[in-house]
Protein backbone atom coordinates (compact mmCIF):
# COMPACT_ATOMS: atom_id res chain seq x y z
CA UNK A 1 0.00 0.00 0.00
CA UNK A 2 2.65 2.25 1.33
CA UNK A 3 4.51 1.49 -1.60
CA UNK A 4 1.76 2.83 -4.56
CA UNK A 5 1.54 6.01 -2.86
CA UNK A 6 4.81 6.41 -3.20
CA UNK A 7 5.00 5.23 -6.60
CA UNK A 8 2.48 8.25 -7.45
CA UNK A 9 4.82 10.59 -6.03
CA UNK A 10 7.66 9.32 -8.09
CA UNK A 11 5.33 9.62 -10.89
CA UNK A 12 4.95 13.57 -10.28
CA UNK A 13 8.00 14.18 -9.71
CA UNK A 14 9.38 12.25 -13.01
CA UNK A 15 6.88 14.18 -14.76
CA UNK A 16 7.33 17.84 -13.17
CA UNK A 17 10.49 17.71 -11.84
CA UNK A 18 12.34 20.82 -13.71
CA UNK A 19 9.04 22.66 -12.33
CA UNK A 20 9.30 21.34 -9.11
CA UNK A 21 13.12 22.13 -8.35
CA UNK A 22 12.23 25.71 -9.69
CA UNK A 23 9.30 26.44 -7.14
CA UNK A 24 11.65 25.10 -4.23
CA UNK A 25 14.33 27.05 -5.18
CA UNK A 26 11.95 30.10 -5.06
CA UNK A 27 11.27 29.37 -1.79
CA UNK A 28 14.07 28.81 -0.13
CA UNK A 29 16.20 31.13 -1.68
CA UNK A 30 13.33 33.46 -0.19
CA UNK A 31 14.00 32.07 3.29
CA UNK A 32 17.74 32.18 3.48
CA UNK A 33 17.32 35.51 1.44
CA UNK A 34 19.90 36.96 4.47
CA UNK A 35 22.00 34.44 4.17
CA UNK A 36 23.16 34.59 0.42
CA UNK A 37 26.60 35.13 1.52
CA UNK A 38 26.95 31.72 3.38
CA UNK A 39 26.31 29.74 0.35
CA UNK A 40 27.79 29.92 -3.05
CA UNK A 41 25.73 30.65 -5.66
CA UNK A 42 24.73 27.58 -7.44
CA UNK A 43 25.73 25.92 -4.75
CA UNK A 44 21.92 25.23 -3.78
CA UNK A 45 20.97 25.16 -7.15
CA UNK A 46 23.63 22.00 -7.01
CA UNK A 47 22.31 20.36 -3.97
CA UNK A 48 18.60 20.88 -5.00
CA UNK A 49 19.14 18.99 -8.06
CA UNK A 50 21.29 16.32 -6.66
CA UNK A 51 18.44 16.01 -3.86
CA UNK A 52 15.70 15.20 -6.33
CA UNK A 53 17.41 12.76 -8.57
CA UNK A 54 18.53 11.24 -4.89
CA UNK A 55 14.72 11.12 -3.88
CA UNK A 56 13.79 9.68 -7.41
CA UNK A 57 16.19 7.03 -7.15
CA UNK A 58 15.34 6.23 -4.08
CA UNK A 59 11.13 5.84 -4.77
CA UNK A 60 12.05 4.12 -8.00
CA UNK A 61 13.68 1.75 -5.99
CA UNK A 62 10.36 0.88 -4.29
CA UNK A 63 11.81 0.49 -0.70
CA UNK A 64 10.10 2.58 2.34
CA UNK A 65 12.67 1.75 4.84
CA UNK A 66 14.62 5.82 4.23
CA UNK A 67 16.50 5.09 7.81
CA UNK A 68 18.58 1.55 6.81
CA UNK A 69 17.54 1.01 3.89
CA UNK A 70 20.19 0.52 1.04
CA UNK A 71 17.95 2.66 -1.81
CA UNK A 72 17.61 5.06 0.38
CA UNK A 73 21.78 5.35 1.36
CA UNK A 74 22.08 8.03 -1.48
CA UNK A 75 19.63 10.34 -0.25
CA UNK A 76 20.88 9.98 3.29
CA UNK A 77 24.98 10.09 2.35
CA UNK A 78 23.48 13.69 0.19
CA UNK A 79 21.46 15.04 3.13
CA UNK A 80 24.10 14.55 5.99
CA UNK A 81 26.96 15.62 4.09
CA UNK A 82 24.85 18.89 3.33
CA UNK A 83 23.59 19.31 6.67
CA UNK A 84 27.29 18.87 8.25
CA UNK A 85 28.31 21.75 5.74
CA UNK A 86 25.83 24.04 6.67
CA UNK A 87 26.47 23.21 10.75
CA UNK A 88 30.13 24.43 9.63
CA UNK A 89 28.84 27.38 7.56
CA UNK A 90 27.06 28.53 10.59
CA UNK A 91 23.55 27.97 9.67
CA UNK A 92 20.93 27.93 12.20
CA UNK A 93 18.97 24.23 12.57
CA UNK A 94 15.81 26.02 11.35
CA UNK A 95 17.70 27.54 7.85
CA UNK A 96 19.06 23.83 7.79
CA UNK A 97 16.10 22.03 8.23
CA UNK A 98 14.42 24.56 5.88
CA UNK A 99 16.21 22.61 3.22
CA UNK A 100 13.74 19.66 3.59
CA UNK A 101 10.65 21.03 4.49
CA UNK A 102 10.34 23.96 2.04
CA UNK A 103 10.01 21.09 -0.90
CA UNK A 104 6.46 20.94 0.43
CA UNK A 105 5.03 23.44 -1.26
CA UNK A 106 5.84 22.22 -4.78
CA UNK A 107 5.68 19.13 -4.22
CA UNK A 108 2.07 19.29 -3.06
CA UNK A 109 1.09 21.54 -6.00
CA UNK A 110 2.36 19.44 -8.40
CA UNK A 111 1.21 15.93 -6.41
CA UNK A 112 -2.66 18.05 -6.29
CA UNK A 113 -2.35 18.34 -10.49
CA UNK A 114 -2.09 14.64 -10.66
CA UNK A 115 -5.25 13.21 -8.54
CA UNK A 116 -7.78 14.40 -5.93
CA UNK A 117 -9.88 13.78 -3.38
CA UNK A 118 -9.15 10.83 -1.01
CA UNK A 119 -6.21 9.78 -3.26
CA UNK A 120 -4.87 13.13 -3.04
CA UNK A 121 -4.91 13.35 0.66
CA UNK A 122 -3.51 9.66 0.88
CA UNK A 123 -0.42 11.15 -1.46
CA UNK A 124 -0.39 14.24 0.33
CA UNK A 125 0.36 12.38 4.24
CA UNK A 126 2.72 10.01 3.13
CA UNK A 127 4.80 12.23 0.96
CA UNK A 128 4.58 14.45 4.32
CA UNK A 129 5.70 11.65 6.66
CA UNK A 130 8.55 11.02 3.61
CA UNK A 131 9.87 14.52 4.06
CA UNK A 132 9.31 15.01 8.12
CA UNK A 133 11.47 11.85 8.52
CA UNK A 134 14.17 13.49 6.28
CA UNK A 135 13.89 16.57 7.89
CA UNK A 136 14.53 14.68 11.25
CA UNK A 137 17.61 13.17 9.59
CA UNK A 138 18.61 16.74 8.74
CA UNK A 139 18.34 17.95 12.14
CA UNK A 140 19.80 15.58 13.86
CA UNK A 141 22.56 15.25 11.66
CA UNK A 142 23.39 18.73 12.26
CA UNK A 143 23.12 18.95 15.47
CA UNK A 144 26.00 15.89 15.53
CA UNK A 145 28.10 18.35 13.11
CA UNK A 146 27.59 21.01 15.48
CA UNK A 147 28.72 18.89 18.27
CA UNK A 148 31.72 18.03 16.03
CA UNK A 149 32.88 21.96 15.88
CA UNK A 150 32.56 22.44 19.33
CA UNK A 151 34.35 19.20 20.56
CA UNK A 152 37.04 20.47 17.71
CA UNK A 153 37.14 23.82 19.05
CA UNK A 154 37.54 22.54 22.70
CA UNK A 155 40.48 20.26 21.56
CA UNK A 156 41.73 23.81 19.80
CA UNK A 157 41.30 25.46 23.32
CA UNK A 158 43.03 22.71 25.20
CA UNK A 159 46.04 23.06 23.19
CA UNK A 160 46.25 26.85 23.56
CA UNK A 161 45.80 26.75 27.26
CA UNK A 162 48.63 24.82 28.50
CA UNK A 163 51.26 27.74 28.12
CA UNK A 164 54.47 26.58 29.89
CA UNK A 165 56.67 29.93 30.50
CA UNK A 166 60.68 30.13 31.18
CA UNK A 167 60.18 33.06 33.64
CA UNK A 168 64.05 33.22 34.16
CA UNK A 169 66.88 30.33 33.52
CA UNK A 170 65.55 27.73 35.84
CA UNK A 171 62.78 28.77 36.85
CA UNK A 172 59.32 27.78 34.85
CA UNK A 173 55.70 28.86 34.97
CA UNK A 174 52.42 27.49 34.72
CA UNK A 175 49.39 29.85 35.24
CA UNK A 176 46.64 27.65 34.51
CA UNK A 177 43.17 29.11 34.09
CA UNK A 178 39.39 27.29 34.04
CA UNK A 179 37.90 24.70 34.44
CA UNK A 180 40.45 21.83 35.09
CA UNK A 181 38.72 18.70 33.66
CA UNK A 182 41.01 15.50 33.90
CA UNK A 183 41.46 15.52 30.30
CA UNK A 184 42.98 19.03 30.05
CA UNK A 185 44.86 18.66 33.44
CA UNK A 186 46.19 15.88 32.22
CA UNK A 187 47.83 17.51 29.18
CA UNK A 188 48.34 20.62 31.13
CA UNK A 189 50.32 18.21 33.62
CA UNK A 190 52.55 16.68 30.60
CA UNK A 191 53.10 19.73 29.35
CA UNK A 192 55.07 21.02 32.47
CA UNK A 193 56.50 17.69 33.33
CA UNK A 194 58.08 17.96 29.81
CA UNK A 195 59.53 21.07 29.34
CA UNK A 196 61.07 20.58 32.81
CA UNK A 197 63.01 17.74 31.22
CA UNK A 198 63.65 20.43 28.02
CA UNK A 199 64.88 23.09 30.11
CA UNK A 200 66.15 21.54 32.93
CA UNK A 201 64.66 23.85 35.34
CA UNK A 202 64.76 23.38 38.85
CA UNK A 203 61.55 24.92 39.93
CA UNK A 204 58.64 24.99 38.75
CA UNK A 205 55.35 27.25 39.91
CA UNK A 206 52.01 26.11 39.07
CA UNK A 207 49.99 29.29 39.42
CA UNK A 208 46.04 28.60 40.11
CA UNK A 209 44.54 32.03 40.44
CA UNK A 210 42.28 31.38 37.53
CA UNK A 211 40.84 28.09 38.16
CA UNK A 212 37.79 28.41 40.14
CA UNK A 213 37.05 25.01 42.02
CA UNK A 214 39.95 23.02 43.29
CA UNK A 215 37.79 19.42 44.24
CA UNK A 216 39.64 16.18 45.20
CA UNK A 217 40.36 15.45 41.57
CA UNK A 218 42.06 18.61 40.74
CA UNK A 219 43.97 18.52 44.15
CA UNK A 220 44.93 14.99 43.34
CA UNK A 221 46.22 15.80 39.90
CA UNK A 222 48.15 18.63 41.53
CA UNK A 223 49.58 16.82 44.28
CA UNK A 224 51.00 13.86 41.52
CA UNK A 225 51.92 16.45 39.49
CA UNK A 226 54.64 17.72 42.16
CA UNK A 227 55.49 14.33 42.64
CA UNK A 228 56.47 13.87 39.68
CA UNK A 229 58.28 16.90 39.16
CA UNK A 230 60.20 15.90 42.39
CA UNK A 231 61.39 12.71 40.76
CA UNK A 232 62.65 14.63 37.54
CA UNK A 233 65.29 16.92 39.94
CA UNK A 234 62.17 20.28 40.06
CA UNK A 235 60.92 22.00 43.32
CA UNK A 236 56.94 23.07 42.50
CA UNK A 237 55.47 25.73 43.98
CA UNK A 238 52.00 26.28 43.80
CA UNK A 239 50.88 30.06 43.84
CA UNK A 240 47.39 31.60 43.68
CA UNK A 241 45.66 29.90 46.08
CA UNK A 242 42.53 32.35 47.30
CA UNK A 243 41.29 31.96 50.82
CA UNK A 244 38.13 30.48 49.40
CA UNK A 245 40.07 27.99 48.05
CA UNK A 246 42.49 27.53 51.10
CA UNK A 247 39.39 27.20 53.20
CA UNK A 248 37.84 24.17 50.91
CA UNK A 249 40.95 22.93 50.53
CA UNK A 250 41.27 22.57 54.21
CA UNK A 251 37.35 21.04 54.90
CA UNK A 252 38.15 18.49 52.04
CA UNK A 253 40.79 17.15 54.06
CA UNK A 254 43.74 17.76 51.45
CA UNK A 255 47.33 17.53 52.78
CA UNK A 256 49.44 20.32 51.11
CA UNK A 257 51.62 20.88 53.81
CA UNK A 258 54.72 19.38 51.67
CA UNK A 259 54.20 21.52 48.77
CA UNK A 260 55.74 25.07 48.65
CA UNK A 261 52.62 27.41 48.81
CA UNK A 262 52.79 31.32 47.91
CA UNK A 263 49.53 34.09 47.64
CA UNK A 264 51.00 35.18 44.37
CA UNK A 265 52.83 34.13 41.60
CA UNK A 266 55.51 37.28 42.61
CA UNK A 267 55.84 35.77 45.75
CA UNK A 268 56.33 32.18 44.06
CA UNK A 269 58.73 34.14 42.08
CA UNK A 270 60.47 35.82 44.94
CA UNK A 271 61.31 32.58 46.56
CA UNK A 272 62.49 31.06 42.99
CA UNK A 273 65.44 33.06 42.45
CA UNK A 274 66.13 33.13 46.27
CA UNK A 275 66.53 28.94 46.26
CA UNK A 276 68.53 29.73 43.37
CA UNK A 277 70.87 32.65 44.65
CA UNK A 278 69.51 34.84 43.06
CA UNK A 279 68.40 38.70 43.97
CA UNK A 280 66.55 41.79 42.38
CA UNK A 281 67.83 44.71 43.66
CA UNK A 282 67.51 48.56 42.61
CA UNK A 283 69.93 50.03 40.71
CA UNK A 284 70.55 53.70 42.44
CA UNK A 285 72.69 56.62 40.60
CA UNK A 286 76.03 55.65 42.87
CA UNK A 287 75.79 52.13 40.81
CA UNK A 288 75.19 53.24 37.33
CA UNK B 1 10.75 23.66 53.77
CA UNK B 2 9.53 25.77 51.15
CA UNK B 3 11.38 25.67 47.99
CA UNK B 4 11.37 28.67 45.46
CA UNK B 5 12.65 27.02 42.52
CA UNK B 6 13.54 23.92 41.27
CA UNK B 7 15.37 22.03 38.63
CA UNK B 8 16.63 18.54 37.76
CA UNK B 9 19.63 17.49 35.18
CA UNK B 10 21.46 14.29 33.92
CA UNK B 11 24.57 14.12 34.71
CA UNK B 12 26.34 11.39 32.85
CA UNK B 13 29.66 12.54 31.41
CA UNK B 14 32.42 14.83 32.76
CA UNK B 15 31.38 17.37 30.61
CA UNK B 16 28.35 17.24 32.48
CA UNK B 17 29.93 17.53 35.82
CA UNK B 18 31.16 20.82 34.92
CA UNK B 19 27.93 21.86 33.89
CA UNK B 20 26.45 21.01 37.20
CA UNK B 21 29.54 23.38 38.71
CA UNK B 22 28.44 26.23 36.61
CA UNK B 23 24.41 25.59 37.35
CA UNK B 24 25.17 25.40 41.05
CA UNK B 25 27.43 28.32 40.49
CA UNK B 26 24.82 30.95 39.41
CA UNK B 27 22.50 29.66 41.62
CA UNK B 28 23.87 30.36 44.61
CA UNK B 29 25.01 33.49 43.31
CA UNK B 30 21.48 34.59 43.09
CA UNK B 31 20.80 33.36 46.22
CA UNK B 32 22.93 35.46 47.57
CA UNK B 33 25.59 33.29 48.81
CA UNK B 34 29.46 35.18 49.41
CA UNK B 35 32.49 33.88 47.51
CA UNK B 36 33.30 31.35 50.33
CA UNK B 37 29.67 29.92 50.67
CA UNK B 38 29.60 29.68 46.50
CA UNK B 39 33.05 27.90 46.69
CA UNK B 40 32.03 25.16 49.07
CA UNK B 41 28.75 23.67 47.79
CA UNK B 42 30.21 23.95 43.92
CA UNK B 43 33.03 21.99 45.37
CA UNK B 44 30.79 19.83 47.36
CA UNK B 45 28.60 19.78 44.08
CA UNK B 46 31.78 18.67 42.14
CA UNK B 47 32.71 15.40 44.67
CA UNK B 48 29.04 13.84 44.29
CA UNK B 49 28.48 14.52 40.94
CA UNK B 50 31.76 13.19 40.17
CA UNK B 51 31.02 10.32 42.12
CA UNK B 52 27.77 9.71 40.23
CA UNK B 53 29.84 9.42 37.07
CA UNK B 54 32.66 7.64 38.15
CA UNK B 55 31.02 4.79 40.79
CA UNK B 56 27.00 5.11 40.14
CA UNK B 57 26.66 5.14 36.31
CA UNK B 58 25.57 8.47 36.13
CA UNK B 59 22.36 9.88 37.27
CA UNK B 60 20.64 12.90 37.89
CA UNK B 61 20.92 16.26 40.39
CA UNK B 62 18.50 18.25 41.84
CA UNK B 63 18.64 21.44 42.34
CA UNK B 64 16.34 23.40 44.80
CA UNK B 65 16.26 27.05 45.88
CA UNK B 66 15.01 27.46 49.58
CA UNK B 67 13.14 30.51 51.28
CA UNK B 68 11.58 29.35 54.65
CA UNK B 69 11.12 33.19 55.46
CA UNK B 70 14.13 33.82 57.58
CA UNK B 71 16.60 32.06 55.85
CA UNK B 72 17.76 31.33 52.01
CA UNK B 73 19.27 27.84 50.91
CA UNK B 74 20.40 25.88 48.64
CA UNK B 75 19.69 22.26 48.31
CA UNK B 76 21.55 19.84 46.08
CA UNK B 77 19.81 15.66 45.66
CA UNK B 78 22.44 13.13 43.41
CA UNK B 79 20.57 10.34 42.83
CA UNK B 80 21.53 7.53 40.67
CA UNK B 81 20.51 3.75 40.27
CA UNK B 82 23.85 2.41 40.20
CA UNK B 83 25.28 -0.36 42.19
CA UNK B 84 24.68 1.58 45.24
CA UNK B 85 27.03 1.30 48.28
CA UNK B 86 27.77 -1.64 50.38
CA UNK B 87 29.11 -0.41 53.66
CA UNK B 88 28.68 3.87 53.86
CA UNK B 89 30.60 4.00 56.65
CA UNK B 90 33.47 3.07 54.90
CA UNK B 91 32.83 5.00 52.00
CA UNK B 92 32.34 7.99 54.51
CA UNK B 93 35.60 7.36 55.76
CA UNK B 94 38.55 9.22 54.67
CA UNK B 95 41.09 7.84 52.42
CA UNK B 96 38.80 5.12 51.62
CA UNK B 97 39.07 4.52 48.13
CA UNK B 98 37.30 2.01 45.73
CA UNK B 99 38.87 3.65 42.24
CA UNK B 100 42.12 5.39 43.25
CA UNK B 101 40.94 8.52 44.13
CA UNK B 102 41.77 10.27 47.48
CA UNK B 103 38.73 9.24 49.73
CA UNK B 104 37.88 12.40 50.47
CA UNK B 105 34.78 13.01 48.63
CA UNK B 106 32.14 11.97 50.36
CA UNK B 107 33.79 13.08 53.61
CA UNK B 108 34.62 16.28 52.24
CA UNK B 109 31.06 16.93 50.98
CA UNK B 110 30.08 16.33 54.45
CA UNK B 111 31.74 18.75 55.94
CA UNK B 112 31.59 21.39 53.34
CA UNK B 113 27.71 21.61 53.67
CA UNK B 114 25.64 22.46 56.39
CA UNK B 115 23.01 19.36 55.75
CA UNK B 116 24.16 15.32 54.99
CA UNK B 117 22.54 12.77 54.15
CA UNK B 118 23.01 9.48 52.46
CA UNK B 119 21.12 6.87 51.95
CA UNK B 120 22.46 3.97 49.70
CA UNK B 121 21.00 -0.05 48.53
CA UNK B 122 23.23 -2.40 47.02
CA UNK B 123 21.87 -3.01 43.47
CA UNK B 124 19.66 -0.36 44.12
CA UNK B 125 21.59 3.01 43.69
CA UNK B 126 22.83 6.43 45.85
CA UNK B 127 21.04 9.02 46.76
CA UNK B 128 22.85 12.19 48.59
CA UNK B 129 21.25 15.13 49.61
CA UNK B 130 23.18 18.22 50.72
CA UNK B 131 21.79 21.76 51.82
CA UNK B 132 23.74 24.71 52.67
CA UNK B 133 22.19 27.97 54.08
CA UNK B 134 23.52 31.57 53.74
CA UNK B 135 25.41 33.02 56.15
CA UNK B 136 25.88 29.35 58.12
CA UNK B 137 29.43 28.88 58.82
N1 LIG C 1 27.30 7.19 43.75
C1 LIG C 1 28.06 6.16 44.18
N2 LIG C 1 27.75 4.89 43.81
C2 LIG C 1 28.51 3.84 44.22
N3 LIG C 1 29.61 3.97 45.01
C3 LIG C 1 29.96 5.20 45.40
C4 LIG C 1 29.22 6.36 45.01
N4 LIG C 1 29.81 7.44 45.57
C5 LIG C 1 30.88 6.98 46.25
N5 LIG C 1 30.98 5.64 46.17
C6 LIG C 1 31.98 4.79 46.83
O1 LIG C 1 32.54 5.50 47.91
C7 LIG C 1 33.95 5.60 47.77
C8 LIG C 1 34.45 6.89 48.34
O2 LIG C 1 34.02 7.99 47.58
P1 LIG C 1 34.79 9.37 47.68
O3 LIG C 1 34.86 9.75 49.12
O4 LIG C 1 34.16 10.34 46.76
O5 LIG C 1 36.26 9.01 47.22
P2 LIG C 1 36.83 8.68 45.73
O6 LIG C 1 35.86 9.21 44.75
O7 LIG C 1 38.12 9.39 45.70
O8 LIG C 1 36.98 7.21 45.67
C9 LIG C 1 34.21 5.44 46.30
O9 LIG C 1 35.52 4.98 46.04
C10 LIG C 1 33.14 4.44 45.91
O10 LIG C 1 33.54 3.13 46.22
MG1 LIG D 1 34.75 10.91 44.78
Amino acid sequence: MAESRNDALLQVLRDNEQEILRGWLQLQERDLSLRNNLLRSGELEQQSRDFLAALRGALSAGDTDILTSEAWAPVRELMTSIARSRARQGFTPTETATFVFSLKQPLFTALRAHASGDDLAEQIWSSTLLLDSLGLLVTETYQKGREEVIARQQQELLELSTPVVQLWAGVLALPLIGTLDSARTQVVMESLLQAIVDTGSAIAIIDITGVPVVDTLVAQHLLKTVAAARLMGADCIISGIRPQIAQTIVHLGVEINDVITKATLADAFSIALQRLGLAVVRRTAKAV
Amino acid sequence: MPQTKSETVPVRSTSEVVMVRHMVRRWAVEIGFSIVEQTKIVTAASELARNMVDYGGGGVVVLEALDDGIRRGLRLTFEDKGPGIADVEQALRDGYTSGGGMGLGLGGARRLSNEFEIRSKPGEGTRVMIARWKGAS
